[in-house]
């Protein structure tokens, strides 16, 4: 029987697990009753389903159909006049969700913040770009890396795999090194897909190693010749050496002895 | 269209017909001053560049995502690969934020040198930035000088970690290894030096005719359009908001040191130039003070905390628990608990950042590298329109990117 892999996440997993161990949480903080961030929560009440601080960052779950008009309060009231980042996590597997964050910057008081929103699989999300112009590039590439789409973007293209790639790389069930339709992509732009018998897929594996393969691998110590067939096993042979004007490594003789 | 032809081959660099007359040219990936691997496709009226749309992704070798399936120490080396030319401050941008995720804090020494690797990459680069930005307005002999005191400050770096540009010189939770014996000599010659050969580039370019000709009002952003594409570093500060990281949120041992931001209000490519150059003054400032912290501080390296970061090597051969705390960590990894952390640090380019979202696995959920030059890039498709063919290139040499943070 073939081995069972799981088909909703491709990633590594660990080997070992003990089902005893649970992992601890990193604490999470109250916003409290004053300073900063507290009023910022103030300010966003309405939008907020939770928010607390993780690690000195204020964090806000708000829902996505707000996110610009949080993202508006977040930089004309709170100050905070720079989103530092975007992007989404991929939980499919676990809720059939993308969970996407805003990473946001206040610079007078160097204080930062993150707005979370989650999204079901087939939702898009409202284009940040009106607010943040750095959005046109990280939206890009959050639609190129998660197939999210985003409305109203000024230019929704892929931006950093090519434009007739299929697949979105950064998600679970996509594999490390890439799907079926990865390791055709070039053979079919370089020879054609008529010649896909010919060529065979593209090794998308750089560390796979294939014994038997006598042309694109040195075996050192055991060479045979260039393109010989070893699958049924080889005939052992001497390790030859050439002849140079002052040594023959070919026969063991008293200079090289002398040598040693 | 062209029908095109063995004799008649199709010029893809060019397209001119179009109804409103304005030509469609390809600058890049094989373009010299393209910065490694960017292509800019360029829509010109006459001399005068109408649309700009970078193109990007010819550099991608999926860090991301290589990220998630690896253990964070793995992982760590890959970071070399991002920001090619200061690969120091990846190192520690990632250290940094496992750390953070940890909840661990490097010794003191640790930190010493961490700060000193850092502020030594930021010289590297700038640099490196400097050599490359005036070769590619046109200045041959600088490059030359720049690339001679790079070579010193590699030559520091190899005999620190070995490498001279993919270092892995920072581990989480500290350092390998103390500095080698004469290290600080050699690293007090090489800071003497620089400013005299800091002014020896200034005579050359400050006031030098040809230029400013080529950079005084080129390559204009304002500080809105800086804040709202997300420019960092020197682009955020030659647009005249003061704003530098090490000192607004001070990591390591930033908030000890005596040193200046500097700040430019022109906007402009020759702003950003000076404001290179001033940076490169204010970290051999930086070094200078770190030197005698070396000697004052503690012999340790490594952070002590078992369930994360083995043991020194000593505990190892001597103590069983320490090898069986050893062993689980390199066959397993580390196990952080569960959170979501980011953390900027000032990299020489702008903010370097990493978003590390960890369920409690020893590989990451997902790791998310905010990298200053990707928004720089993005910001070229407002900066190049309105400016002339010509000075594209004095623009895209400004911006100071690195394709390897780019595109990941």
């Amino acid at each position: 029987m073939r081995k069972y892999t799981p088909k909703d996440s491709r990633q590594k997993k660990s080997y070992y697990t003990d089902r005893f161990w649970v992992a601890p949480r990193v604490p999470r903080e109250d916003v409290g009753e004053d300073g900063h961030f507290a009023d910022v929560v103030k300010t966003l009440k309405k939008y907020i389903s939770e928010g607390y601080v993780e690690l000195g960052q204020l964090v806000l779950h708000i829902k996505p159909k707000d996110n610009l008009a949080v993202l508006e309060l977040l930089r004309d009231k709170c100050g905070y006049a720079m989103c530092s980042e975007l992007s989404a996590v991929d939980y499919l597997a676990q809720s059939g969700e993308f969970e996407i964050f805003y990473q946001m910057l206040n610079l007078d008081l160097a204080k930062r913040a993150r707005v979370v929103c989650r999204i079901k699989q087939n939702e898009s999300i409202e284009s940040i770009v009106p607010l943040f112009k750095m959005a046109n590039f990280a939206e890009r590439e959050m639609f190129d890396m998660f197939g999210i789409y985003v409305n109203n973007h000024p230019y929704l293209k892929r931006i950093i795999m090519p434009d007739d790639w299929s697949g979105h790389p950064l998600l679970k069930t996509y594999p490390l090194q890439g799907d079926e339709a990865a390791s055709w992509y070039e053979v079919d732009k370089i020879f054609g897909k008529e010649n896909r018998d010919v060529i065979g897929p593209e090794n998308r594996d750089p560390a796979k190693v294939d014994r038997y393969d006598t042309q694109r691998f040195s075996r050192v110590g055991y060479e045979v010749p260039f393109g010989a067939d070893i699958s049924e096993g080889e005939e052992p042979n001497e390790i030859e050496y050439s002849k140079t004007a002052f040594v023959n490594y070919q026969k063991k003789s008293k200079q090289l002895k002398k040598k040693r | 269209m062209q029908v095109t032809t063995k004799l008649t081959p199709f010029f893809e660099n060019l397209n001119f017909e179009r109804a409103d007359n304005t030509m469609v040219i390809n600058f890049g990936p094989q373009h010299p001053s393209a910065h490694g691997q960017l292509r800019l496709v360029l829509e010109l009226d006459g001399e005068q560049v109408v649309k700009a749309l970078p193109d990007i992704g010819y550099l991608h070798r999926g860090v991301e995502k290589m990220a998630e399936n690896m253990t964070y120490n793995e992982f760590l080396p890959t970071t070399d690969r991002l920001d090619y030319i200061a690969s120091t401050s990846n190192n520690y941008a990632y250290a940094l934020s496992v750390e953070r995720l940890l909840g661990i804090e490097a010794p003191r020494r640790a930190q010493v040198i961490r700060t000193m690797l850092l502020e030594l990459n930021r010289i590297m680069s700038h640099l490196f930035f400097l050599a490359t930005h005036a070769l590619d307005v046109g200045a041959m002999s600088i490059f030359l000088y720049t690339f001679r005191e790079r070579e010193y400050a590699m030559d520091l770096m190899e005999s620190y970690c070995g490498a001279r540009l993919t270092h892995a010189a920072v581990r989480i939770g500290g350092v390998p290894l103390d500095l080698p014996t004469g290290w600080l000599e050699d690293l007090e010659k090489f800071l003497n030096n620089m400013p005299e050969n800091i002014k020896l580039y200034e005579d050359l370019l400050t006031e030098n005719r040809i230029w400013k000709m080529r950079l005084e009002n080129v390559g204009v952003v304002s500080a809105e359009d800086a804040l709202s594409w997300g420019c960092t570093g020197p682009m955020l500060r030659g647009s005249g908001i003061k704003y530098d990281i090490r000192k607004e949120e001070p990591y390591e041992l930033y908030g000890e040191l005596d040193f200046d931001i500097p700040v430019s209000d022109r906007c402009d490519s020759y702003g950003r130039y000076r404001l290179y150059m001033e940076e490169m003054k204010q970290s051999v400032k930086i070094l200078h003070q770190l030197i005698p912290m070396h000697e004052e501080s503690e012999p340790q390296l490594m952070a002590h905390a078992p369930k994360y970061i083995s043991a020194p090597k000593e505990e190892i051969m001597t103590q069983n628990y320490a090898l069986m705390q050893h062993f689980v960590l390199v066959t397993q990894g580390m196990r952080p608990p569960k959170g979501e952390v980011y953390v900027p640090t000032e990299s020489p380019k702008g903010e370097l950042g990493f978003y590390i979202k960890s369920e409690g696995e020893p590989y990451a959920y997902r790791l998310k590298c905010r990298a200053p030059s990707f928004f720089h890039t993005g910001l070229l498709q407002k900066m190049l329109v309105g400016s002339y063919l010509a000075d594209v290139v004095t623009i895209i040499g400004s911006t100071n990117i690195v394709f390897g943070e780019v595109d990941r």
